[in-house]
C-alpha cells in the first residue's frame, strides 16, 4: 500500500461542487477555500473530520474506498467488523445473520474489533499510572482527534496515550493467529469496515506507526446497503458463521462515549463532537482544567455511532448496543478464557505501543518569527478594513482568514465584496473588473445562469 | 515587536482566561516553539484568575519580540501582605465560594513560577499588584 503523509479519504468532486462555501464555513481547521467556483482542501490542515461531508448540500464530497473485489485477492480475506455495524440493523437481525451473510459476499473470516478491549483498558490503566507528569492523558481512539491536536494543539501531543487503538490491535492479532495456523501472509488481507474517514487516513497514512497492518478499507454505508438487502429481501446465508466468541458488554459499548472513561480510575471524563472537543482542548492547554486523569475525546457527536458513513440514526444505534451489552452482561456466553489468554499474551509481547507522535502545527504565520510578527501586524491592518461579517463570500471562512490569506498572498483584498462596493463606489474599481473578480472566486458558470 | 492590551473585571469568571486565549492565539502563529507558548499562557492564566478572584479590576499588557515574551498584568485590589507567604504552595486566601468555584486552591504563584523564566511581583497593600512574566524564547 502506498504510504503518503496526508492521505485523505474526503474527495470533492469538482464536477458536483456549486462552490457554495458551506464546508469552508464548518471546517473546524479552516482547512477549505473557494476558488473559482469549487471548494479545495488545504491538505496539511484536514484532520478527516468529515464535517464538511456531512454539511455539503449537493454531496460533492465523497468518502474514497478501495475497490471491494480488491478482497479477492487473497486467500484468506477477513472482515474486521465494530460493533457499531451491528447496531446499525434492527434489533430484530441478529448479529450471526449480519455476520453469515457478509460471509456470502465474499469474506472467509470475520472478526470483531472490540474483542480484548478488557485487556487493553488495563493496558491503558497502567500507562496512565506509569505517567503521571502527562496528566490528563488523551486516548489515541479516534484518529480526527491525533490529528487534530498535532495541528491545532501541538503542546498537547505528549498527552497522547502511546498504545495502538482496538482496530490495529484486533488486525495484529488475527494475523498473527492465522500465521500461526500455517497461512502465508501473503495470502492474509484484512479489510476494516470503517464508520467514518478518519479512520480511512489511520490506515493509509498513519501516525505513530511505519504501516497500517490493515490491508484495505471497506465503507460502512457500502457493506450495510449489501447485507440489508439481501436480509430483507429474505436471502437464506449459506454459509453459518459461527461467533466463536462474543465480544463483552464493554466491547460492545467501547466506540460509543464514555465507552472507554467508563473504564478507566480516576477522574476520567468523555467529550464527543469536534466543536466540543476543541473548546475543551483550549482549556486543558491554559491547564485551567487541574486533576483530571483521562480525557476520552471523540470527533463524532454520540462517538462512532455518529461516524459519517453509517446509515442508521446515531441515537437509535446508541440504544440498540446498550440493550445489547445489558443482554450480554446477563448471558454467559463471553469471550472464552482460553482467547482471551492468548490475546493477552500477545499484548504482553510488546505489540501494542505506538511511537512518538510529532506536532505538525498549522498556524504559524512564518517560519520566521521577525517575519510572523509583521505578517500578523498586517493582518491586524486589514481586518480592520474588513467588514467582520463573516459571510464567507469571498470563499474563505471568516474575515479573519480572509485577512491571512491576503497576507499570505492566497487572496487579494478586493475578493472581499464590501470593499469591492466601496471601491467601485469611488470609482477606483471598474463593474467589469468587479466582475472578473468575482469570476475567480465563484467561477464562470454563476455568471452563465439563465435566471 | 507586538503589543497586546487586556482588561480583566474583578469577580467575573465568566471572562476569566479571555486576555490567555486571546494571546495564546496569537503565540500560536508566531512562535515555532509550542512548549514556551504553553508555559506563558499558562502562568498568564494563573494571574488572570488571580485578578478576578481578589481585584476589583486589572490590565494585561503583553510585549512579544524574538527574544521573549513579557507580560505585566496589574490590578486595583487588596494587594498582597505577604508575598513570601503567598509563593507557597497550598496558602490562599481565596474565599470559600470562590473555592467552591474550583478556583483558590493555593497554587497560583507556585504554577506562575513554575512556568516562566522570571517572574517579579510587587504589591501595596490597599492598593494593589503587580506581577511580571518573562518567558526566553531561545
Amino acid at each position: 500500500m502506498q504510504r503518503k503523509d496526508f492521505h485523505h479519504a474526503l474527495k470533492i468532486q469538482k464536477e458536483e461542487c456549486i462552490g457554495c462555501t458551506h464546508c469552508v464555513t464548518i471546517c473546524p481547521t479552516e482547512a477549505i477555500r473557494v476558488y473559482e467556483g469549487k471548494a479545495q482542501l488545504f491538505e496539511n490542515r484536514c484532520i478527516d473530520c468529515g464535517e464538511c461531508f456531512r454539511e455539503c448540500p449537493v454531496n460533492a464530497i465523497i468518502i474514497e474506498q478501495d475497490d471491494f473485489n480488491q478482497i479477492f485477492e487473497y486467500e484468506r480475506r477477513v472482515a474486521l467488523v465494530p460493533s457499531v455495524l451491528i447496531g446499525q440493523f434492527p434489533s430484530d437481525v441478529k448479529a450471526t445473520d449480519v455476520y453469515s451473510v457478509l460471509m456470502d459476499t465474499g469474506f472467509t473470516d470475520v472478526y470483531e474489533v472490540e474483542h480484548g478491549v478488557d485487556i487493553l483498558a488495563e493496558k491503558a490503566r497502567t500507562y496512565i499510572e506509569e505517567h503521571e507528569e502527562q496528566k490528563p492523558l488523551i486516548s489515541a481512539f479516534c484518529p480526527a482527534i491525533v490529528r487534530l491536536i498535532q495541528v491545532k494543539f501541538p503542546a498537547l501531543v505528549d498527552n497522547i496515550i502511546l498504545l495502538h487503538p482496538p482496530l490495529d490491535v484486533a488486525a495484529k492479532y488475527y494475523k498473527k493467529k492465522l500465521l500461526n495456523k500455517g497461512v502465508a501472509e501473503s495470502d492474509i488481507g484484512i479489510f476494516y469496515v470503517t464508520p467514518c474517514a478518519a479512520k480511512i487516513a489511520a490506515v493509509k497514512s498513519p501516525v505513530g506507526q511505519e504501516e497500517s497492518p490493515i490491508n484495505g478499507v471497506i465503507n460502512m454505508d457500502f457493506i450495510f446497503n449489501k447485507v440489508y438487502t439481501n436480509i430483507r429481501r429474505g436471502y437464506v446465508s449459506k454459509s453459518e458463521h459461527k461467533l466463536k466468541h462474543q465480544l463483552s458488554p464493554e466491547g460492545v459499548l467501547w466506540s460509543l462515549t464514555t465507552g472507554e472513561a467508563d473504564n478507566m480510575q480516576g477522574r476520567a471524563l468523555a467529550i464527543d463532537g469536534i466543536h466540543n472537543v476543541i473548546e475543551f482542548l483550549e482549556k486543558v492547554e491554559n491547564e485551567e482544567v487541574k486533576d483530571v486523569d483521562f480525557i476520552e475525546l471523540r470527533a463524532c457527536d454520540e462517538s462512532c455511532a455518529g461516524g459519517v458513513l453509517t446509515t442508521t440514526n446515531r441515537f437509535l444505534t446508541v440504544e440498540r448496543l446498550k440493550k445489547r451489552a445489558t443482554i450480554y452482561r446477563e448471558s454467559d456466553n463471553r469471550d472464552s478464557n482460553e482467547d482471551l489468554a492468548e490475546y493477552r499474551s500477545f499484548l504482553d509481547a510488546k505489540n501494542i505501543g505506538i511511537k512518538e507522535i510529532t506536532p505538525r502545527s498549522m498556524m504559524k504565520l512564518d517560519e520566521d518569527m521577525a517575519e510572523a510578527m509583521k505578517k500578523m501586524q498586517r493582518v491586524k491592518e486589514i481586518l480592520q478594513c474588513l467588514p467582520e461579517v463573516d459571510c464567507g463570500a469571498c470563499g474563505t471562512p471568516n474575515c479573519n482568514a480572509l485577512a491571512e490569506d491576503i497576507v499570505q498572498e492566497r487572496a487579494s483584498i478586493k475578493h472581499c465584496i464590501f470593499i469591492q462596493r466601496m471601491l467601485e463606489q469611488r470609482g477606483e474599481l471598474s463593474k467589469e473588473e468587479t466582475y472578473e473578480i468575482m469570476k475567480s472566486i465563484w467561477g464562470q458558470e454563476k455568471f452563465n445562469r439563465n435566471c | 515587536m507586538m503589543h497586546f492590551e487586556f482588561d480583566i473585571e474583578g469577580g467575573d469568571f465568566t471572562r476569566a482566561g479571555f486576555a490567555s486565549s486571546q494571546l495564546k492565539r496569537a503565540l500560536k502563529q508566531l512562535v515555532g516553539n509550542h512548549k514556551v507558548t504553553k508555559r506563558i499562557v499558562v502562568a498568564l492564566y494563573e494571574a488572570e484568575v488571580n485578578v478576578v478572584a481578589h481585584a476589583y479590576k486589572g490590565k494585561v499588557i503583553a510585549d512579544i519580540d524574538t527574544e521573549r515574551i513579557t507580560i505585566l498584568v496589574t490590578d486595583e485590589g487588596p494587594g498582597i501582605e505577604d508575598i513570601e507567604l503567598a509563593m507557597q504552595s497550598g496558602y490562599s486566601t481565596a474565599s470559600e465560594q470562590v473555592r467552591e468555584m474550583g478556583f483558590g486552591a493555593g497554587m497560583g504563584l507556585m504554577n506562575m513560577k513554575n512556568n516562566t523564566d522570571k517572574l517579579e511581583i510587587n504589591s501595596e497593600v490597599g492598593k494593589g499588584t503587580d506581577v511580571k512574566l518573562v518567558c526566553y524564547l531561545k
